[in-house]
């Protein structure tokens, strides 16, 4: 069953399967992957039924809080994740779009104060596909397409 | 606890707009009364604005408070690279409540994140400016008896007038208002307001001519264009004349109809209109004081 194995299997970790091909490298961002000292596994331009191609991220010993998980929803809004213990999956996770967004992206407002002092930004999801987002501070509008992630 | 802080004009309830009104009719009753004595209020301009600035401080010297503060960032430790940051939490430290002016969007409610006191946003950027907006309803619920079953017509800059957003926002926490919008095609409403409108049942219409439909007004708020909102210069000088008010247009208004205009004026409004009775602003200017003297004794639970 398991066509995934272009990109070889771990014994234990997530794997996050479903991701965009061009949001691979944000998904790297977000969850901070760079830092990551365990071995991570990706794929990119896989063949995908549902999307055409797809990317896949494969990371060893790493286990994410919904919280965290949640934080792709920006830019992998149809991910899925699987836990995996002993080379089996004993759970899948569907990535849901959090009410707020805390971090992450800039506000797309030039003369925004969090884009002046060193300020975590935080937006209300006001619409989720696209996604369009509210600033807490300049109360203006970033849209999917003006995303800039920090 | 989180001081309570007016950043925004969706921060009131009805409840305390209603407060508001009735506090600043007591304050007009009787302009001098000390509830602030003994406390100091830091007024921050980070830009200037003096009608503002002036406002707020006669306010609160109306109540008996000290001020402390700059009317210009040139003039404070800001222009040598302060953040806001660690102005606010400087200020905070020393003032019982701090009104800010900032050309950043978003600034005040920043600072009212860091600051241990109440802030009061006089305006940040082309983004809040409420207690204009309780001063404008002051002024309607003063001329009208009332903030229901009113018809508004709002003229000028509704595309990037903050007042008008405030306003209109405002409004619809009361019963069955009407909006005329009359602006021109660059300048209308933006649409987030009128899809507001419409899921919330409230009636409004638009036009882009300056005739006897203002027949029906009970407010007519003037806007002046600004010119700093506009990238291309040539779409301000294609717009910038389009709507004036002459008094020959008030002839066959409604007898309680009043002008109002958040002030100061370019030519939008004729001089010839301002000693006709339905010329409102100059007045809508003073219920200002007493508007801010209610805004900052409910802030500070002293009323
Ligand atoms: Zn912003």
């Amino acid at each position: 069953m398991e066509k995934h194995l272009k990109v070889s299997a771990i014994k234990d970790g997530t794997v996050i399967d479903h991701i965009p091909t061009k949001a691979l490298f944000k998904v790297i961002k977000i969850l901070q992957l760079e830092d990551c000292s365990q071995m991570v596994t990706f794929g990119n331009n896989l063949d995908s039924k549902a999307m055409g191609t797809k990317a896949i991220i494969k990371i060893a010993n790493r286990y994410f809080a919904d919280e965290v998980v949640n934080k792709i929803a920006l830019v992998a809004p149809h991910a899925k994740l699987n836990t995996i213990r002993e080379y089996e999956v004993i759970e899948k996770r569907v990535v849901e779009t959090p009410k707020e967004i805390i971090g992450i992206v800039n506000c797309f407002n030039p003369v925004c104060i969090t884009n002046a002092e060193n300020i975590t930004t935080r937006f209300e999801v006001i619409s989720e596909r696209p996604i369009a987002l509210k600033c807490f501070y300049c109360e203006k509008i970033t849209n999917e397409n003006e995303m800039v992630f920090r | 606890m989180k001081a309570k802080s007016l950043i925004s004009i969706t921060d009131f309830t009805k409840e305390e707009y209603l407060k508001i009104m009735r506090l600043a009719e007591d304050f007009e009753a009787n302009p001098n009364q000390k509830l602030l004595q003994g406390k100091v209020i830091a007024t921050l301009f980070f830009e200037p604005s003096t009608r503002t600035r002036l406002s707020f401080e006669t306010a609160i010297n109306r109540l008996g408070g000290k001020i402390i503060g700059f009317s210009d960032s040139s003039s404070s430790s800001v222009s040598k690279g302060e953040t806001l940051h660690d102005t606010i939490r400087m200020v905070s430290n020393y003032a019982d409540m701090i009104i800010m002016r900032h050309p950043l969007e978003g600034s005040a409610r920043y600072a009212s994140e860091v600051s241990s006191v109440p802030v009061i946003n006089a305006g940040d950027g082309a983004n809040q400016h409420p207690s204009q907006t309780l001063l404008d309803m002051y002024s309607i619920i003063k001329t009208q008896g009332s903030l229901d079953n009113i018809n508004l017509f709002l003229v000028g800059d509704l595309k990037y007038g903050r007042t008008v957003h405030s306003l209109l926002m405002a409004m619809l926490q009361f019963e069955n208002p009407i909006f005329n919008f009359i602006a021109p095609p660059e300048l209308a409403l933006p649409n987030e307001y009128k899809i507001h409108l419409t899921s919330k049942g409230i009636r409004y219409f638009e036009h882009s001519e300056f005739t006897d439909i203002i027949n029906a007004a009970d407010i007519i708020y003037m806007t002046r264009v600004q010119k700093e909102r506009f990238i291309d210069p040539f779409e301000y000088e294609k717009v910038k004349n389009v709507y004036i008010l002459k008094n020959d247009m008030l002839k066959n208004t409604k007898e309680n109809m009043r002008i109002l205009h958040p002030l100061p004026r370019i030519n939008e409004i004729h001089t010839d209109v301002d000693n006709n009775p339905k010329a409102y602003y100059f007045t809508q200017a003073k219920n200002g004081v007493y508007t801010r003297m209610a805004i900052i004794a409910h802030l500070l639970n002293l009323k």
